[in-house]
């Protein structure tokens, strides 16, 4: 079933703030092998000019991963998720993620394209405090493989 | 270390188990069963259970804030995910080498080309960063 191209635009209402943890970026570090300590140690973060500990670059697809099943388990766009890749992933900063920070997601369907039988959905979420504050903004492609 | 156009940054070899990917899902929350279930992987046509992309490019990740000597100093990072990466069930799972150039240094900002290969097959292509030059880094 082809996706839906009145979803090329949209704009979905801003998230619940996902409250970022200390634990939960010094458990995304270890999983993925990072052992830098301001990942994981506040002192060493602080040494940095941060308030607690920072996260990894790719941290923020915990977050932004949760906010496009808005978008993705919505059955009117028409996306069987077993047949999703992740096609390509964008991230530009403002400045590291860091533990205790508030983060509101707020995700726009950029475009719909079709090429060799696959499907290519790209959106972009804007990563912000509540107050409206940038953090990051990340860009995904999915592939719906034909 | 100081960045210069053209250098050849030093390579990385990032070994990839399956228990690595089932730690990522946990901490990533991303469950899809091509990551962890071979029944289901090649249920959809898939070689077998395959590594998250986005646990390649927290790989490719950890190079960049290396090369860079900061673990804050990336400003831009992108990646296309070009093939799988299959990990098979056995306790030597597979390999990941990452390396990486620098483009350019504009100021206090480097251009890194990076390059991803499993098996010796390019599993990242179009993968740059932009980091911010430390003292440390430009010293």
């Amino acid at each position: 079933m082809p996706l839906d191209r009145s979803f090329v635009g949209r704009q979905f209402p801003p998230t619940a703030p996902y409250q970022v943890c200390r634990e939960k970026i010094r458990e995304f570090a270890t999983a993925i092998g990072a052992d830098d300590p301001a990942y994981h140690d506040p002192e060493a973060a602080r040494a940095r000019g941060y308030p607690d500990v920072i996260a990894p670059p790719t941290f923020p697809t915990v977050v932004t991963m949760a906010a496009s099943r808005q978008l993705i388990d919505d059955p009117a766009l028409g996306m069987d998720y077993s047949r999703v890749v992740h096609g390509d992933q964008r991230f530009a900063y403002t400045r590291p993620v860091v533990a205790g920070d508030e983060l509101v997601c707020t995700t726009t369907v950029e475009e719909i394209t079709e090429r060799g039988g696959h499907e290519f959905l790209t959106t972009r979420t804007e990563v912000t405090t509540p107050d409206g504050q940038p953090v990051v903004t990340a860009w995904s492609k999915l592939v719906v493989r034909g | 270390m100081s960045l210069r156009p053209g250098q050849e940054l030093p390579g990385r070899t990032f070994r990839v188990t399956r228990a690595d990917l089932v730690r990522y899902a946990g901490a990533s929350g991303d469950f899809n069963p091509i990551h962890w279930s071979e029944r289901f992987a090649t249920s959809v046509g898939l070689p077998g259970v395959i590594a998250h992309g986005m646990f390649t490019m927290a790989l490719a990740g950890r190079a960049v804030t290396g090369w860079a000597g900061s673990p804050d100093a990336v400003l831009d990072f992108s990646v296309r995910f070009s093939r799988p990466v299959p990990v098979p069930d056995d306790d030597a799972g597979t390999q990941v080498e990452v390396a990486g150039v620098v483009r350019s240094v504009d100021g206090d900002r480097a251009e890194l080309e990076i390059t991803a290969t499993c098996g010796g097959q390019r599993v990242l292509t179009q993968a740059r960063a932009t980091v911010r030059v430390t003292p440390e880094a430009s010293g």
